[in-house]
């Protein structure tokens, strides 16, 4: 009895589980790793973590997808995380779009995309406010051209 | 039971496919590894009965996101600097927020339960009065596109500012000029002269 009810749990929240360890992963990439785009990466993963979430909790045992068909007996998945998914992916896009876009134009300033080598760099630009000079002109560059 | 097995191995395939992201410092495979991220995702969405954000996340998820990313990695490095393998800090860190995330699952619904508080408060009533009120067979094209039309309306309108963000930040010259100013700092004294 006290075994069954286990099993119960745990196949009614592994589910929630996966999503939470992938979750984790991409956090981990956000968090460990230098690389702007690998960063950009794991932010992406974290985020399509979160959409399967939502569709997880929007899941119902037995229902089918939520168009209707002839029989008036169905059950149908709830539709409503469904829509905010689809909101939420299309905003992703956009603003991973403006996010590698920053990541280019960090890369033209500083000739790098690498976070521990921008630092440096920054550092080194507080020491001796003439060196940023150099790499500070290129933004009037693409301003006076467009 | 078969759902269950599907389900396993999707998620198995997923948690691979994450682990190869974080190890890997090639980032042309990083990259196509988060394309194929994404498709798996999408075989997910339909094994839980949701079709249209399939169709999405795999066109938009692994379709543009990846070519963005590919475009960023022409114009930037290929690889990233070798990582020095696992790092203490953000490990902790990330296992002591997951174990309370997976903490706070013990007071949720279980996975499909038809009883659980989101599928008895407004959802129904999507179900029950759009062949009425809207009359369109798929409920998430009504809601989407007629009930909460002015939020995708707004929606457009975040995708327009992301386009004109990215303008602003790029600037509109030709790809090849600008890689070409980048290369000859000494072009691009004159061309502001």
């Amino acid at each position: 009895m006290e075994d069954s009810q286990f099993l119960e749990f745990v196949i009614g929240r592994y589910n929630y589980w996966l999503v939470i360890v992938l979750m984790m992963v991409g956090l981990y990439v956000v968090v460990a790793r230098g690389n702007l785009v690998k960063k950009l990466v794991g932010l992406n993963i974290f985020q399509v973590s979160v959409f399967l979430f939502y569709i997880s909790v929007g899941k119902v045992a037995g229902g089918t997808a939520p168009i209707y068909v002839d029989d008036p007996n169905a059950l149908y998945s709830n539709p409503l995380p469904h829509v905010l998914i689809l909101t939420a992916i299309v905003v992703g896009v956009a603003t991973l779009a403006v996010g590698l876009s920053l990541v280019i134009r960090i890369q033209r300033a500083y000739g790098t995309v690498e976070e521990d080598d921008i630092q440096i760099a920054d550092a080194g630009r507080d020491a001796s406010p003439r060196a940023g000079g150099a790499s500070g002109s290129s933004a009037p560059t693409i301003g006076g051209s467009a | 039971m078969n759902a269950i097995i599907i389900d396993l191995v999707l998620f198995t395939l997923l948690a691979a496919v994450a682990i190869q992201i974080v190890r890997l410092n090639h980032l042309f495979v990083v990259t196509m590894l988060s394309g194929v991220f994404s498709l798996l995702t999408a075989g997910l969405f339909i094994t839980m009965d949701a079709p249209d954000v399939a169709f999405t996340e795999a066109a938009v998820g692994a379709g543009i996101s990846t070519v963005l990313m590919l475009g960023t990695l022409a114009l930037t490095a290929h690889s990233q600097k070798t990582t020095k393998g696992t790092q203490t800090v953000p490990l902790l860190v990330v296992i002591a927020t997951g174990m309370a995330l997976i903490y706070s699952t013990f007071d949720m619904p279980a996975f499909g339960d038809p009883e659980a508080p989101s599928h008895v408060h407004v959802g129904p009533f999507y179900i029950e009065e759009t062949p009425e009120l809207i009359d369109v067979p798929n409920i998430v094209t009504a809601v989407l596109a007629s009930y909460r039309g002015f939020d995708t309306l707004g929606e457009v309108v975040v995708v327009f500012m992301a386009g004109v963000g990215v303008l602003a930040l790029l600037g509109h010259k030709p790809i090849r000029r600008a890689v070409e100013a980048r290369a000859q700092p000494a072009n691009r004294r004159e061309e502001d002269a």
